[in-house]
Formats: C-alpha cells, structure tokens, sequence
C-alpha cells in the first residue's frame, strides 16, 4: 500500500505569489465557465421551449443576482481567454522567464477586467437602444 | 501455485501513451475558442434585453446557428478535458475517480446535447 504521502496540488507547502494566484484563478474561472456553459444551455433551451420558459431565463438574467452572475461570467470568460493565451504561448517555450512569466499575468489580468468593463458598457447601450 | 503473471499487477498502473492526445485536444479546442468566445461575448452583447422572437430569430439564421452548435461543442469537449485534469488532481482513490470522471461526462455530454437540439430546433423549425 502506498504511504499517505501529501499529493499535489499541496498548496499549504507553497509561499504564495502572484503567478500561483493566477494559476489557480484559471482553474477557478474554468470551473465557473463550465457552470455559466450550463447557464447558456439553459437560455436556448429556454428559447426552444417557447415564449414563456423564455420569459423565465429573461427574468432572471436581467435580476440583479442574475447580472451579478453574467458579471462573472463575462470577467471569467475574459480572464480565461487571456490567460490561455498566455499557456498556449508558454507551450511554445515562449515567455517562461520569471520576469516575463509576471509580467503576461498582469497584462492577462488587467485585460481581463477592461474587457468586462467595455463588454458591458456596449451590452446597456444595445440594450437601451433596442426596442424592448 | 500462483498463475498470476507480474504484468496483472502492472496493467493500467503506466502511461497508456494516450496522454499526447488529450494535450492536444485542450490545446486544439482552446484555439478554436479564442475567436468562438469572442463571438460568443459580441453576440451576447448584441442581444442584452433580447425578446423571444428576437433571439430566437437570431439563433435561427445559418451563421449563427453553426456558430453556436461550434462554439457548444468545443466549449463542452474543452470543459470535459478540464475537469478530467481538476479530478485527476483532487481525487486519488481509483475508483473514486472513475465514478467522478464518469459523472462529469454524464453531465457534460447532457448539456451537449440539451443545448445542441435547442439550436437545431430554432434553426430548424
């Protein structure tokens, strides 16, 4: 049998850095973008249904806890993109210097929050432009 | 007398050399998803307070629809593979994480499918 033996990810062991902190947010948005994936399976079907089940998903989206929740949504989305661009250039040997590596995470993360700020600065002006 | 060869005790203990695989699957379908997510966040911007006629017009035309039915399947099949490597992570008793891994594709595939034939019938009917 093998020896209970801490195994990874033993983040206990770690001083914490901001690399590690992006790290696991990547994991974390991942997570919630599979839920919030759910949340857009919801709507079609929704749509599907028809007008009533529709009104349902509309509802609760245009609530507060709803756009509380496609705030995430959109931040998550956003801060996993960047950040994944960032793995898919680190795949390629590329920007894995500490310096660097620091460096990509902060650009990642401040893009991420400037691209939620203008996704939902254009999402009210559509939205008070349409005919609702 | 024992029959029992060493290589029963080895089987499904090492690499099954599949693993090259999976890494390019994640990295292939987050690819395809940078421009599909993008997609996906404008649209959603476009039809913010969108009514049911509305919306679901917008799913109907053929771009749209392709586009989406691309986007839900590389989002799942890219979701599958990350929540394989979070179980693999978090969960070490074998058969603990089977029955874990097993379950997250039951979930992943319904949510496929579900939203899948909703695209289809929008498009469709």
């Amino acid at each position: 049998m093998p020896t209970p033996r801490p195994l990874s990810p033993h983040l206990q062991v770690y001083r914490w850095q901001w690399t590690m902190v992006l790290s696991i947010l990547h994991r974390v948005t991942g997570i919630s973008l599979g839920l919030g994936t759910v949340l857009l399976a919801w709507w079609l079907l929704a749509a599907a249904t028809g007008p009533g089940a529709f009104a349902v998903a509309r509802a609760f989206i245009g609530s507060i806890p709803g756009r509380l929740v496609l705030l995430s949504f959109t931040f998550a989305l956003f801060f996993h993109l960047a950040n994944g661009v960032r793995h898919l250039f680190w795949d390629f040997g590329m920007g894995l210097e500490r310096h660097t590596a620091r460096r990509s995470g902060w650009i990642a993360f401040l893009a991420a929050i400037v691209l939620t700020v203008v996704a939902w600065e254009l999402g009210y002006l559509m939205r008070d432009g349409a005919a609702l | 007398m024992r029959f029992r060869s060493p290589l029963r005790t080895a089987r499904g203990l090492g690499s099954a050399r599949h693993g090259v695989n999976a890494w390019w699957g994640q990295r292939a379908s987050a690819l395809a998803l940078v421009p599909l997510s993008i997609w996906l966040t404008a649209s959603l911007i476009s039809l913010a307070g969108a009514t049911h006629a509305h919306f679901s017009a917008w799913v109907g035309t053929p771009v749209n629809a392709v586009a989406m039915l691309l986007l839900l399947g590389v989002a799942f099949y890219h979701l599958k593979g990350g929540l394989d490597v979070v179980i693999e992570d978090y969960v070490h008793t074998e058969w603990r994480k089977r029955m874990t891994r097993t379950a997250s594709t039951f979930a992943v595939v319904a949510a496929a499918a579900a939203s899948g034939f909703a695209v289809l019938k929008l498009a469709l009917t």
